[in-house]
């Protein structure tokens, strides 16, 4: 019973990664981008490390595949952040579409 | 002291969760190694916390992980619904926000937050003025621009609760 | 106009890629004991190359930076899908190492775009 939970949580994973590479090329501009990988492939591949563990139970590749859960899940908002502001101070410009850009005139008046 | 001794816990407990069939051998190695670790980066934890202070922060832990599996999960099928949809329906926009929170932990927990929640990402942090600025993926048009975001609202509240 | 147009191209492109993956017989190199589990791995492999079409087209860098970050989390979820049938516990020791390496990585790229050094 619990193996099956396993391979139905690997296969949403693999849903949400898919959504997340379709983002990554149907999005206009990196921030778009950004936030499609952020969240579609911190979930997706928590899912797959999860179902994992749920399959092979406590040895010694279920315990890693928790560790690297827990590693992925705190490194890959950090990371997505590191980016974003770098893009921003390299001097990339948001896309047309965009509303409202009040960190660009902020750095603007700072600078 | 007492901060060192939980982090050389911590190193030890992760040390023998990676190498799993816990035998004496590894132990030894273990023990070497988190002392080791703890010589070398105690300093870059010294956040003043005493975790031991306060037990209930810990529930507030938990509620907030489970706050935050639920909103993650919103957030990842608000991102698949906006890019399957033909027309792409995004209006997109930095916004900024005052924060309350202060220690550095707490902040890191809080753009971590908001980066999984649906439809923002953290773009930077101003430490000085209390700031944060979030990338948001929909504006709605009747919003005022430095409107409050609901879920930064709540995120804080527990926040505060857990870490300071 | 343009778009409805592009969204119809790659939903044939992509509803192809899928068919591929599911009906074509495997390569003999990924008969595994489950053939389930084949596809999934192909499908990963799929996205992954979705990804690679941004590094290769993205107009700026830090458009490349982003499509390279997502591919060293997606590679960590291939070699744990790996390590589910042929049983060897060290593909997750490579994905551990590799998400670890991949965030170094990326931290140190998205500084040197900030146009800092490595100090702060």
């Amino acid at each position: 019973m619990i193996e099956h939970i396993g391979y139905a949580l690997i296969l949403v994973g693999l849903f949400f990664d898919f959504f997340g590479c379709l983002g990554i090329i149907r999005l206009p501009d990196v921030y778009n981008r950004l936030q499609a990988s952020a969240k579609c492939i911190t979930l997706g591949t928590c899912g797959i490390l999860f179902g994992l563990f749920l399959i092979k139970g406590f040895t010694a590749t279920g315990i890693k595949a928790l560790l690297c859960l827990l590693f992925i899940i705190l490194t890959a908002p950090v990371s997505a952040h590191a980016l974003a502001r770098g893009a921003y101070r390299s001097g990339v410009k948001p896309c047309p579409e965009t509303v409202v850009d009040e960190y660009g005139e902020d750095i603007k008046n700072i600078k | 002291m007492i901060l060192k001794i939980i982090l050389s816990l911590l190193w030890f407990a992760i040390w023998m969760l990676l190498s799993w069939p816990p035998t004496i051998t590894n132990a030894l190695a273990g023990i070497a190694v988190a002392a080791f670790v703890t010589f070398m980066t105690s300093d870059m934890f010294d956040s003043g916390a005493n975790p031991l202070r306060k037990p209930s922060r810990y529930l507030w832990f938990v509620w907030y992980a489970a706050v935050f599996l639920w909103e993650c999960v919103k957030a990842n099928l608000d991102v698949a619904y906006r890019v399957i949809h033909p027309d792409l329906p995004i209006r997109p926009g930095t916004v900024k926000i005052k924060t309350a929170l202060k220690s550095d932990i707490g902040l890191t927990f809080l753009a971590n937050s908001i980066t999984l929640t649906p439809g923002t990402t953290t773009v930077d942090i101003d430490k000085e003025r209390g700031l944060i600025y979030v990338h948001r993926m929909y504006i709605k048009d009747g919003l005022a621009i430095s409107d409050r975001l609901p879920v930064v609202d709540r995120f804080e509240k527990i926040l505060r609760k857990v870490f300071e | 106009m343009g778009r409805r147009m592009r969204w119809l191209l790659g939903l044939l492109a992509i509803s192809a890629a899928v068919v591929l993956i599911f009906a074509a017989p495997l390569p003999s190199m990924l008969r595994w004991q489950s053939p389930l589990l084949a596809r999934a791995f192909l499908w990963l492999v799929m996205s992954a190359g979705l990804c690679l079409w941004r590094v290769l087209r993205g107009p700026t860098a830090p458009d490349r930076a982003v499509a390279i970050d997502m591919l060293g989390i997606l590679i960590v979820g291939l070699c744990a899908l790996l390590s589910i049938p042929t049983g060897r516990d060290w593909y997750i020791d490579i994905g551990i190492a590799w998400a670890l390496q991949s965030f170094i990585g990326i931290m140190a790229l998205s500084k040197s775009m900030e146009g800092k050094d490595f100090d702060d």
